[in-house]
């Protein structure tokens, strides 16, 4: 198992958005976690990465409890993250919000992986001098994936990558998260575009209001009927 | 004509000083969103730090290096036990946090030191320079000098090495750089270390000119806000641009209107920009959080 949340809960002060939320992500699968807006998704991500306080409940990475553990003690773990609405740094230049994505890192090998990210996303190549925040929405979507990667992540969390995307990137974009499970990098990936997320995922969860509803294989989910009524508008 | 020149070399030499307080409050604002009153303490206490151990007959390098240390530690400890603690209060609490920090750090200066006016020998000598009719004191070339490798010195920090982009970083997206690995924490510290040494440098290089006591700080980081708000606040080009015109407007006042209103500049300045152009020569369009 490479995550497991035990029983977390999450208030934004006397707010309770996550209760008792318990799941696994082992070492390998892409797993979805599939709600509406507003149901704690991005909440519970926050959790994960370390930027938003549980008020109950544990976390362990690998084996390693990481319930108190700084935010960037857990990037240095391997738990990397695209946070919802991409979030790249706009004045500063794409291969400069590259180069921060391996922030942590020492080794010799960033550049070699600069290069895999440009050869991966080849429209950053293109623009990597240019402020990011001159990107499209596609394109700022790509950085940010190529960011996380930066660091080497052995967890990715993807928070609604395909969230105000056209239908043709968001494709794309669903293809490059296909594309990354082939090379073995763990997901976890959010998101209210539940039909897309469940095809792809091995395992879903089902959030609703803070709490997990549901959880099954992502096929099966995807052919279960109250999603289908819920999510799926069928 | 030999008048303005000699106007000139005056407001340029305590402009170099507005624009290393301007940069220090621009440093700390980009890092935290905190406007630092106590930024003039900082000037003050590498004066006075100076000052008194070089007259205690530590060697004058020494006593600098020394000086600059301490205000460091100050600045550090400024962070971790007064901005720290509050990082989840509002902004404008954290700027009192720091209005007060500046009167706690001049009430210690008293009881440090004293309340008497220190002097500090010239660096290299008293005799002036006649240039184009007017005249020039060497130290005034130190706080060019100074300034002008301490601007390059932090321009090549933030624009060169991964850990100023970091900073830059935090300052534009807190949340991601969080998520990036970047110690939000080890950036304020850094921030406010930088900032006191800006700080400390500008009070070292004026001492000889200007004289130094535990009040010294509070008119140059008054000045050197005003450099920062007219430069647009957190632009470290404007910072450098906002503290020469200062300098130089507050210079030529003196000069051609009467000395009564120098200090006076600074502050129809500063009410000039807040009415007229609230984001500064260099600042951001928009509204910011305050």
């Amino acid at each position: 198992m490479l995550l497991e949340v035990t029983h977390l809960a999450s208030h934004y002060g006397r707010i309770q958005a996550l209760d008792d939320i318990s799941l696994r992500v082992d070492e390998g699968e892409l797993v979805a976690l599939v709600g509406a807006n507003g149901a704690g998704k991005t909440t519970l991500l926050r959790c994960l990465s370390g930027v938003q306080p549980l008020s109950g409940g544990r976390l362990f990475f690998d084996g390693v409890d990481i319930t108190r553990m700084a935010p960037e003690k857990r990037v240095a773990l391997g738990i990397a993250q695209v946070p919802e609405g991409r979030q790249v740094f706009g004045p500063l230049s794409v291969e400069d919000n590259l180069r921060l994505g391996a922030y942590l890192r020492r080794d010799r090998q960033i550049g070699d992986d600069l290069d895999r990210m440009y050869a991966l996303f080849p429209v950053l190549f293109k623009k990597r001098e240019l402020p990011a925040g001159t990107l499209s929405g596609g394109q700022q979507q790509m950085l940010a994936i190529a960011r996380a990667l930066m660091s080497r992540p052995r967890l990715l969390l993807l928070d609604e990558p395909s969230m105000g995307l056209a239908p043709l990137l968001v494709a794309e974009i669903f293809e490059v998260i296909a594309g990354l499970r082939g090379n073995g990098v763990t997901l976890f990936l959010v998101e209210q575009n539940a039909h897309a997320a469940l095809a792809l995922a091995d395992r879903g969860y089902v959030l609703e209001t803070g709490s997990v509803v549901m959880s099954d294989h992502g096929a099966a989910l995807l052919a279960d009927d109250r999603v289908k009524a819920a999510y799926l508008g069928l | 004509m030999a008048e303005l020149l000699q106007y000139l070399f005056s407001g340029l030499t305590s402009g170099a000083i507005y624009a290393l307080a301007g940069l220090g409050f621009a440093i700390i604002y980009n890092s935290s969103h905190v406007i630092n009153f106590a930024q003039g303490e900082f000037i003050m206490i590498g004066g006075m730090a100076t000052a008194t151990l070089n007259a205690a007959g530590m060697p004058l390098p020494l006593a600098i290096m020394a000086a600059m240390a301490v205000t460091m530690l100050v600045g550090v400890m400024l962070a971790k036990f007064a901005i720290e603690p509050a990082r989840d209060a509002d902004v404008v609490t954290i700027i009192i946090i720091t209005i007060g920090a500046s009167i706690f750090l001049r009430g210690a200066a008293q009881v440090v030191w004293d309340k008497e006016f220190h002097a500090l020998a010239a660096f290299s000598g008293e005799v002036p320079i006649k240039l184009g009719g007017a005249t020039l004191m060497p130290q005034s070339l130190w706080v060019f000098g100074v300034s002008v490798v301490v601007i390059a010195a932090l321009w090549w920090f933030f624009n060169r090495t991964l850990f100023g982009k970091a900073m830059l970083a935090t300052s534009f997206n807190r949340l991601a750089a969080q998520l990036m690995g970047i110690g939000v924490k080890k950036v304020l510290l850094v921030s406010f270390a930088l900032s006191a040494l800006l700080g400390a440098v500008g009070g070292i290089v004026v001492t000889p000119i200007t004289f130094t006591n535990y009040e010294a700080g509070i008119m140059l980081g008054l000045k050197g806000f005003s450099a920062a708000v007219l430069g647009g606040l957190g632009n470290g080009m404007g910072a450098v641009v906002g503290g020469l015109i200062v300098g130089i407007a507050e210079a030529l006042a003196s000069g051609y209107l009467s000395s009564a209103y120098k200090d006076a500049i600074a502050f129809i300045i500063i009410l000039f920009v807040l009415f007229f152009m609230p984001n500064g020569l260099f600042g951001k369009k928009g509204v910011d959080r305050v």
